[in-house]
């Protein structure tokens, strides 16, 4: 019996508190990101925003979520129900399970795995298949041309955010997410040399997470809602809260990337005293801010004009940029663990 | 030349950094939106809004069934029956106005001899359900009672340019 408590029933227990640790504040920063969202949305637009429900309208996440917990789900005679049900659920479970991997300060790591950048890499990836899924099953045509669009368009972005993530692991020496962000704590942050491909790194973002200006899978003016047509009630607020969630997701990965994780801008007396998830927090909140702000102010890319950028543009650049920082790293004689 | 610079614009990505720019300056600016329910709008003395059949200050009815606002009513949404009274002057026995038909062109309010029938104020009268926009002639005072002081005010306001 000390046994089944010790071995099973204990770690169980810590895994399920890490869980929750994570996945509630998570979700709690979604729901404020909606509210921000429609804020800083609001502001720059000249109006004022959600403003009626609890104070300052900051209750209005959870109205719009209440609201569609009691809406039914309906269910497209034509569709294919097990995979139409399933696809709004793998697009929410993915964009939480890569939280397990991200640091949230020394040490502060659920699974500290030595392959963590690899991992996150395959998870974003797989992040399509929600799309897919649900542009397939749904039977319809809008849903079905926004999942062509977006399996074309995630497949073009992942190649340059693959060798922006090169660049960095050549800077880094290492796959673990830590030792990304420990790597940054002795020099400067990589945005600064890496300036270039942290544009790139951000903009292919934008493009990965279907965001302004790049969300052409679920263009309102052409395609309606594209994937979520015919999604509504929960079924509709797992796409919602997973596309959220994978926002909040790539903001934490460029943080860690190039702009050092939990790392204080300066190691001096008043940054260090605020501790490493804060200062991860006010990162990841910037980054946000971007995303929104972007979405303001660009009108939404062509589809072929989202294609010569991702193929003709960054694909080239990134490339170069790899070779030339393996290039630099080995004329200087900077190659990292060596 | 020009060819460089372009490129170049176009690489440092120079003309979303303004745009950008352009918004957020913009975040800081005054809101031009009015907070609905608890702030309104100006409105002119002029507004066609929710109609009313006004009262004489010794309480009779204006109206004198004339028919003129029915006779000129574009969407024929105004419906008069009239007979004379015990004391033999002429009024309306019937007056409905239907709500769902009318086009607020503020015609009958125009061809009205003794201001009887007003175009007020009022723009919140939005309802359940359609039969509660068939105005008759019980809600129609009602609404001039409800709305006199502003109509009078509207009215008085409005006379110079008449």
């Amino acid at each position: 019996m000390a046994e089944l408590w010790s071995i099973y029933l204990l770690p169980g227990i810590i895994i399920l508190a890490q869980i929750l640790a994570i996945v509630v504040p998570l979700l709690l920063c979604v729901a404020m990101l909606t509210y921000a969202e429609r804020k800083i949305m609001a502001a720059m637009q000249l109006r004022m925003g959600p403003n009626v429900v609890g104070p300052f309208g900051l209750l209005q996440a959870f109205a719009d979520g209440a609201k569609l917990f009691f809406k039914e789900t309906v269910l497209p005679t034509s569709a294919n129900k097990i995979i139409f049900l399933i696809a709004p659920m793998l697009t929410f479970f993915l964009s939480l399970v890569a939280w397990v991997v991200i640091p949230f300060d020394e040490g502060m790591v659920m699974s500290d795995i030595n392959v963590g950048i690899l991992y996150l890499f395959a998870i974003s990836s797989l992040g399509v298949y929600g799309i897919v899924m649900a542009g397939w099953a749904s039977n319809s045509k809008y849903p079905f041309l926004s999942a062509l669009r977006s399996a074309a368009q995630m497949v073009s972005y992942e190649v340059s955010i693959g060798f922006v993530i090169i660049t960095v692991l050549l800077c880094v020496g290492s796959l673990n997410v830590s030792d990304v962000v420990q790597a940054q704590a002795d020099g400067v942050w990589f945005f600064i040399p890496l300036f270039p491909m942290f544009i790139i790194f951000f903009i292919s973002t934008l493009a990965e997470t279907n965001r302004h200006p790049f969300d052409l899978p679920e263009a309102e003016a052409e395609l309606v809602a594209g994937y979520q047509v015919e999604y509504s009630s929960m079924t509709f607020a797992l796409f919602f809260l997973g596309e959220y969630a994978n926002m909040i997701l790539m903001s934490g990965l460029t943080a860690i990337l190039f702009l050092g994780g939990w790392l204080p801008p300066f190691d001096i007396a008043p940054f260090n005293w605020i501790p490493g998830p804060i200062w991860f927090f006010l990162k990841i909140a910037f980054l946000l801010f971007v995303f929104v702000w972007v979405r303001v102010t660009l009108p939404r890319y062509r589809y072929d004009q989202l294609m010569r950028l991702g193929w003709k543009v960054f694909l080239p650049f990134s490339l170069f940029w790899v070779a030339l920082t393996a290039g630099v790293l080995v004329a200087f004689d900077m190659v990292p663990n060596t | 030349m020009s060819f460089m610079r372009n490129n170049l614009r176009s690489l440092l990505l120079w003309e979303i950094v303004e745009g950008m720019a352009l918004t957020f300056s913009y975040m800081f600016k005054k809101r031009v939106t009015i907070n609905y329910p608890y702030e309104k709008g100006p409105l002119s003395p002029r507004f066609r809004g929710e109609h009313a059949l006004r009262r004489y200050p010794n309480g009779e009815e204006r109206c004198i069934a004339c028919k003129l606002c029915e006779a000129i009513c574009p969407a024929q949404a105004i419906t008069i029956e009239a007979e004379p009274r015990d004391d033999g002057s002429r009024r309306t026995t019937r007056y409905d106005i239907d709500m769902t038909k009318c086009i607020y062109c503020g015609y009958c309010e125009e061809a009205c001899p003794v201001d009887a029938i007003v175009e007020g104020p009022n723009f919140e009268f939005a309802t359940e359900s359609r039969e509660e926009l068939f105005y008759d002639k019980e809600k129609l005072l009602a609404n001039g009672e409800r709305w006199e002081r502003e109509i009078a005010a509207n009215l008085r306001a409005d006379a110079p340019y008449r």
